[in-house]
């Protein structure tokens, strides 16, 4: 049952970073793939009706983690309180970008909130890759099962660490970079204008980004949580998913070549959820990996009683159901037409 | 958190759910549910009201206003009877059958009584454990308790000082803001029906002018409902379970806790002013009767995929 709870909220977590990360990658790029302030609208656009619902796969993955694994909660919410705050704020940025463009025209209005959702998308993104960087790496918890950690401290992978040190960074930019690569596939799938010449054209830039990040990414992963190494000695299977990660980010590039836009974005999409998954079988049964190795959080130590995990499981899977229902009725109205400019009609 | 049920504690490690009919049950959710869903349906005719009793006194958008405006107060009258009665008496008896230091302390009722008055002004003094330039009516808080006019009410005195909320005047105080207020809202709603169907509401000058300063008062008297409940709880984060003292974390320290209070204090002054400059801007532009935001992006039939 735990180990049942550990692939569900890996899951969710994943499609949250799927579904949330291209309109995340849109923030990033869209003060470089539109100029025009119509351009704009079009790129807001395509991610209008959908960008709040994927944020709630963020708090559905936070509710499964109080439900199935509370003390992870009460640990990791405390651990993390700065950053956690911080993602917060920029939760509320992001959403103040897209809301506030509409209640009045004037340029200077635009432009401000234009900079908002990019920088707080552009943050956000990080944040993200710099968590599941903080999870990989471990945090320094105590006999009793606490931590707390601070912004950073040196920078450096050690004793005295913070939230940001060389490798998180890694990590974030690595995420930055793979969502502005799954945002541009987006882009390009959805958007019929001028913005998608210019997107066109960034693209390999943003494949090259990619590769080269996570191939660094991995490799700095190694070195720094040992742990790795050893699931992948006791479990090789766990290989299975950087393999299929790379083989589905070359394939969706390939696709994206062919003019295949739609099946390109959905390869990186699978992609990204074989990149989260090769995290998640890198460190199982952990949660929330140590530095010190025996003070590591398991799934085992950190469950709630297994009525609770099965009662949740009975209310998890009608909830996904109406979900289920939900994504395809919202994706079914909005993925049929492509969005363009009137005076750009082909 | 006010009322758990359908728990049960283990050997060791967190509470599990025992009940889930019981949980769903909890007696505490049907009147916090009514009460809080008429609090949000009185603020909403409120700034409708507001609104539509502004541009009747400026004599702009007369014929838009004389479609929401009767609206607006229909609605207000009826959710401000309800907020009351059921809901409010509903939960009041609540609070006093499942936490009776809270209600005490709430309605400022210091020393157990037969035939307690109910308390409409007054400063608490927790030193000489007294109710300053008090006005009262006698025996009401009995009889709204118990149906009973002679009925006994424990005070404040008759409970440990251990379990009395942290701060009782800031419980008395919300909680009277906000009965004072509820009571405001049913008597200017009321004068707003019998207007209404005297057919002179829009003549009745003086009337306008109090419905539309009345904007702020339900935001402020919700507010103070939930301080109500908030304060009202202390000690406890978890009723009886759980004191709040055990449940901050550790390792997060007064500085760090500081800094994002400060940050949040900072983003919600900003869109305190954000909200009130856009909201000025909507009412003072007025009704658009052609729906806003004119489309310039068309959307053209997919042949790729």
């Amino acid at each position: 049952m735990e180990t049942l709870w550990f692939w569900l909220i890996g899951f969710m977590l994943a499609t949250y970073v799927v579904l949330d990360g291209f309109d995340l990658g849109v923030g990033v790029l869209h003060l470089f793939v539109a100029r025009t302030e119509e351009e704009r609208e079009l790129v807001l656009r395509t991610i209008g009706p959908v960008w709040d619902g994927n944020e709630v796969w963020l708090l559905a993955s936070g509710g499964a983690i109080v439900l199935a694994f509370p003390t992870l909660y009460a640990i990791s919410f405390s651990g993390f309180y700065l950053p956690l705050m911080m993602v917060l704020w920029l939760l509320m940025g992001r959403a103040l970008g897209v809301e506030m463009h509409h209640y009045i025209r004037e340029r200077l209005w635009d432009q401000f909130w234009n900079v908002i959702f990019a920088v707080s998308s552009f943050m956000l993104a990080l944040f993200l890759g710099v968590a599941l960087g903080n999870v990989i790496r471990g945090v320094p918890l105590s006999a009793e099962g606490k931590f707390f950690l601070p912004l950073w401290t040196d920078f450096q992978v050690g004793k005295q660490t913070g939230i940001l040190d060389w490798y998180t960074i890694l990590v974030g930019l690595a995420a930055v970079a793979a969502l502005a690569y799954h945002a541009a596939l987006w882009l390009h799938w959805r958007t019929d204008s001028e913005v998608r010449r210019r997107i066109t054209k960034i693209i390999p830039i943003l494949f090259v980004l990619v590769l080269v990040l996570w191939i660094g990414t991995i490799a700095a992963s190694i070195s720094v949580q040992p742990l790795l190494t050893q699931n992948f000695h006791a479990r090789p299977w766990g290989a299975v998913f950087p393999i299929a990660s790379f083989l589905a980010i070359f394939v969706s590039f390939s696709l994206h070549r062919r003019h295949m836009a739609g099946p390109a974005f959905l390869t990186s999409a699978l992609s990204l959820y074989a990149m989260i998954c090769s995290a998640a079988a890198g460190f199982y049964p952990y949660v929330l990996p140590a530095s010190n190795p025996q003070h590591g959080l398991t799934i085992y130590r950190a469950a709630s009683a297994s009525e609770s995990m099965t009662l949740a499981l009975l209310w998890w899977i009608p909830g996904m159901v109406l979900v289920g229902i939900y994504t395809y009725f919202v994706y079914g109205k909005i993925l049929p037409t492509r969005l363009s400019l009137p005076h750009e009609e082909h | 958190m006010q009322h758990p049920v359908g728990y049960a504690a283990q050997a060791a490690g967190p509470l599990k759910l025992e009940s889930l009919t019981t949980l769903l049950t909890n007696p505490w959710v049907v009147p916090q549910y009514l009460h809080t869903m008429t609090g949000t349906t009185i603020t909403a005719s409120f700034v409708v009201a507001s609104i539509g009793a502004f541009y009747s006194l400026r004599g702009v958008h007369a014929v838009v206003v004389r479609s929401f405006l009767p609206v607006a107060i229909i609605v207000g009258f009826v959710a401000s009877v309800l907020a009351a009665f059921p809901a409010g008496d509903w939960h009041a008896k609540m609070v006093y059958r499942h936490q009776p230091v809270t209600f005490a302390a709430m309605e400022g009722h210091f020393h157990t009584e037969d035939g307690a008055g109910l308390v409409l002004i007054g400063q608490p003094d927790l030193e000489k454990m007294r109710l300053d330039n008090p006005v009262v009516i006698p025996r009401l808080l009995s009889f709204l308790t118990h149906a009973r006019w002679n009925a006994r009410i424990e005070g404040l005195s008759a409970f440990p000082k251990d379990l009395w909320p942290t701060n009782v005047p800031i419980l008395y105080y919300s909680y009277h803001v906000m009965a004072g207020l509820g009571t405001f809202f049913i008597g200017i709603m009321s004068l707003g029906m019998v207007a209404l169907v005297c057919g002179k509401l829009y003549d009745q000058r003086w009337l306008l002018w109090i419905l539309m300063g009345s904007l702020p008062f339900p935001f402020i008297a919700n507010t103070a409902g939930w301080m109500t409940a908030e304060f009202g709880r202390q000690p406890w984060v978890v009723y009886n379970l759980m004191r709040t003292a055990e449940g901050y974390s550790e390792l997060v320290s007064t500085g760090n806790a500081g800094f994002t209070l400060l940050g949040f204090m900072g983003m919600y002054a900003f869109l305190s002013v954000l909200f009130l400059f856009l909201m000025f801007r909507i009412i003072e532009e007025g009704p658009r009767l052609e729906s806003a935001g004119q489309t310039q992006i068309t959307s053209t039939t997919e042949e790729v995929v």
